[in-house]
């Protein structure tokens, strides 16, 4: 029998303190990415920007020194210039908006500078208005946060008891605030391939946290007379060479993807890659301890109510 | 137990079955040559009238497809009284006749195909009946335009809005989108698709769209067609701002000013037809494309009236606002034909002629988001997607068996199903491949085997607990189940979440990683169960 993790009896739980403090600091990254974000003080694409993006493609290798100096001197200084996997593909993005118009100006440039010397194709343009990349900034939001109370509502009805739904929706919300503000820390392209990555993440980082509320749920019913702590480190120890190899089976199709796969996915991938690590992170350091402090929180209650009789 | 299993196999057999059926026509039409693709898919963008065509067209002799081609050429008018036509038998000309009306972009592909040998043909339509049921691809991955189009409602004028409440503003959409499917069509593009979104939006979708700037011309363009009498005698004050009552003035391409009446004679919602014919007269070698239109009585009688009655002044031919052109009124014009000149190409004219016969839009409108993906970067993409689909594949393929031995062998044709009947289901439901959803198919196959591993975690579990190999396999597939079950629904939560929020490609991810994840529900939890139970007595469990 082959197995990534035997047997182990660490105590996860005992540590949830420095785990609190280490979540809090990256809800915290993810909150001020988020206000970020929304100030547009972030790498936003058109998606929500608004503005023009041109891929082209040429035939030889080119400089993107050149590229800004020929659109420079027609009178594009606002633009920014990325080279995509090969030197060949260049992305020109600006906030500049001429649906139908700019492009054509872009490709006319190019024409006139490279002619027949460097003959090449505009293999993609997203020419986006500011009023839709407005309105689905808040659609997003809106998305992200009904995704949440839905996947709440769904854990309590499952589990039954409302404080399982409030553990898997902090650690749900965590994760993707944790993903969100590494992911602006990196400056990488805030578009909808992200969204669509948060969100699959916060439907997927609850696999982990099931498969452990799960056992805790049925370890309380054995073992009725341990404490509760100490019921839930176990379980966590118990599931957690499973909560291991889901994990990483999902990261493996993920890295391949991320290597052999389009480089529109490329972003999409290496975040949700995150994800899934921070996920796995969360339903052991974060879900499982909340339970334990809605314990001594109810248990401080009614020896309050106790101590008023 | 034996019969609920043999009920299990027979079902798992006919998925499987319909998959492969499903899939069979995706397959062949991978195996056609690229020549034979286009021939199929350009077939496929005719009407069912103009298919009834080739037949006909086939058995007709040489000689007489070359009059036809001649003919054709020609303007209805013109053909009716040319030489050629007079001259031929009225049996040949009702043979003739239903082809010169087929748009030029129609005669093209039937000519085409008329070329080939019967066998040849025969074997295309076959081939053209399997391009229906090839997988859908997104326009991320075949190429084309998605535009969405605002309707712009505050220039509707006061009166409209006063006569009209908020039920006719919906009609103003409708209207609009009815005008801009009518000149879609006329495009040559196949499966167009154009739906209202919102209150007042429309998202046109041009698959393999090759020349986005003629898109936007028959799409953004209004086309309000005027004529209006000229007043040159007081041009010369009007410029210096003295513009006379119920006079405006407009401009030509030029930028020369003509001082117009505000009030047309007629518009172009009179007309009955728009078609491009080419004005010899206008000397020499070469032939202008014009455009002529014919009126139908309303305002053939209203053109009488403006023309008779304005002999030797100017009539402005007004488009969206813009003169296009001012003859001078010769005569009085009784027949209800006109003609638009300008340095029309051939496609311009075409284009013309076809926005003019779908009719002006109600309101103006304005493209506020494009998005265009040329067809070597959709190609592309799907070469990337299946590499890395299959490398994803093989590595967690290898690591299931390396991890779980025999059972994970046994997750593995679990998967394998799974990828089988998730296509397959693709191609049933219709469902549209693109760049995302190739990345959620690739999801897929990491998150479905994890209810195996799940699975195999628990029997390992019971039997480290002691109980016997059959037991502990259906323990293990009993106490996992729910577990499964709801690691599962989280994910269709937020995939259903993001299908209604998402636009064209999200959806696509949606959509492939939702039905991934409830077929692997079937394959992981039936399928490799059923592998298990084939064996009634196990001595060892290789796990």
């Amino acid at each position: 029998m082959m197995e990534l993790i035997k047997n182990s009896k660490i105590d996860f739980v005992g540590k949830r303190y420095i785990a609190f403090v280490v979540s809090g600091i990256l809800s915290l990254l993810g909150i001020i990415a988020i206000i970020q974000i929304g100030l547009g003080n972030a790498n936003l694409g058109v998606d929500f920007a608004g503005g023009t993006l041109v891929e082209i493609r040429f035939d030889k290798p080119v400089e993107l020194s050149e590229i800004r100096g020929i659109l420079a001197a027609k009178d594009m200084h606002d633009v920014e210039l990325q080279e995509i996997g090969e030197d060949k593909r260049i992305l020109i993005r600006t906030r500049r908006l001429d649906i139908g118009n700019l492009t054509t100006k872009i490709g006319d440039i190019f024409k006139e500078s490279f002619g027949t010397k460097n003959p090449f194709k505009i293999e993609r343009t997203e020419e986006v208005g500011p009023k839709i990349g407005a309105e689905l900034k808040g659609k997003a939001l809106w998305a992200v946060f009904w995704a949440i109370i839905a996947l709440m509502l769904y854990i309590t009805v499952r589990f039954k008891q409302p404080r399982f739904g409030v553990g898997a929706a902090v650690a749900t919300a965590h994760d993707v605030l944790a993903a969100t503000g590494i992911y602006w820390v990196c400056n990488r392209e805030v578009n909808l391939l992200l969204i669509t990555a948060l969100l699959t993440l916060a439907g997927y980082s609850l696999t982990d946290t099931v498969v452990v509320f799960d056992r805790i749920r049925e370890n309380l019913r054995l073992r009725r007379k341990e404490a509760y702590d100490v019921i839930i480190n176990s379980s966590i120890n118990e599931v957690l060479s499973r909560t291991f190899v889901t994990s990483l089976t999902v990261l493996i199709v993920l890295a391949a993807l991320l290597i052999k796969g389009s480089q529109v996915t490329f972003d999409f991938c290496w975040i949700l890659m995150l994800g899934v690590v921070i996920g796995t992170y969360s339903s052991i350091f974060v879900a499982s301890p909340i339970l334990i402090e809605w314990d001594k929180l109810m248990a401080k209650k009614v020896i309050k109510v106790l101590s008023k009789k | 137990m034996r019969r609920n299993m043999r009920w299990n196999i027979s079902f798992i057999l006919i998925v499987s079955g319909l998959s492969i059926y499903y899939l069979l026509p995706t397959f062949q039409w991978c195996n056609m040559a690229q020549s034979e693709r286009d021939m199929v898919s350009a077939w496929n963008t005719l009407s069912t009238s103009a298919k009834d065509r080739l037949s006909e067209l086939c058995v007709l002799s040489k000689e007489k497809k070359k009059k036809m081609l001649v003919l054709s050429q020609f303007t209805d008018e013109a053909r009716k009284t040319s030489s050629l036509w007079l001259s031929m038998p009225k049996a040949e000309q009702k043979d003739i006749e239903p082809w010169c009306k087929l748009p030029i972009e129609d005669r093209d592909v039937l000519k085409k195909w008329s070329t080939v040998s019967t066998e040849e043909r025969e074997k295309l339509t076959k081939k053209a009946k399997i391009a229906n049921k090839v997988i859908k691809l997104g326009l991320d991955l075949r190429g084309g335009m998605h535009l969405v189009l605002e309707v712009e409602m505050p220039k509707l004028t006061e009166k409209d809005k006063e006569d009209q409440g908020k039920e006719s503003k919906k009609n103003v959409v409708d209207q609009a989108l009815e005008i801009i499917r009518n000149r879609v069509d006329k495009f040559g593009v196949s499966e167009p698709v154009i739906q209202r979104q919102g209150e007042n939006r429309i998202v046109v979708q041009l698959p393999g769209l090759k020349d986005p700037q003629r898109a936007f011309e028959l799409i953004g363009k209004t086309a309000l067609l005027e004529f209006r009498l000229v007043d040159d005698a007081r041009l010369e004050a009007a410029k210096d701002g003295d513009v006379p009552d119920g006079y405006e003035i407009l401009y030509d391409n030029e930028n020369n000013q003509f001082l117009v009446k505000k009030e047309p004679e007629v518009t172009g919602e009179y007309l009955t037809n728009a078609y491009v014919d080419s004005n010899q007269n206008s000397g020499g070698m070469s032939r202008r494309m014009v455009v002529a239109l014919q009126f139908n009585k309303t305002g053939a009688r209203k053109f009488a009236r403006a023309t008779g009655g304005h002999v030797g002044e100017k009539l402005a031919i007004v488009l969206d606002g813009k003169v296009r052109s001012a003859p001078v009124i010769r005569t009085k014009i009784d027949g209800g034909n006109a003609i638009v000149e300008g340095n029309f190409s051939l496609q311009e004219a075409k284009d013309l002629a076809i926005v003019l016969r779908a009719g002006a839009l109600p309101a103006p409108i304005k493209i506020i988001e494009n998005r265009m993906v040329g067809p070597s970067l959709g190609r592309d993409s799907i070469n990337k997607g299946v590499v890395a689909s299959i490398m994803g594949l093989i590595l967690v393929v290898l690591f299931m068996a390396v991890y779980y031995k025999l059972s994970g062998i046994i997750a593995d044709i679990g998967l394998l199903g799974n990828i089988l009947m998730m296509m397959g289901a693709m191609i049933a439901v219709s469902g549209t491949l693109t760049i995302p959803g190739i990345a959620g198919i690739i999801l897929t196959i990491g998150m479905s085997v994890d209810s195996n591993v799940l699975i195999f975690e628990r029997i390992r579990e019971e039997l480290r607990g002691g109980k016997t190999i059959k037991a502990a396999i259906d323990a293990g597939y009993k106490k996992a189940f729910w577990t499964v079950v709801d690691s599962h629904v989280t994910t269709l939560i937020t995939a259903w979440i993001l299908f209604v929020f998402g636009t064209g490609p999200i959806k696509g991810f949606a959509v492939t990683l939702s039905i991934g994840i409830i077929i692997s529900l079937f394959t992981a939890m039936v399928i490799t169960k059923v592998i298990f139970d084939l064996r009634k007595e196990y001595t060892t469990l290789s796990i």
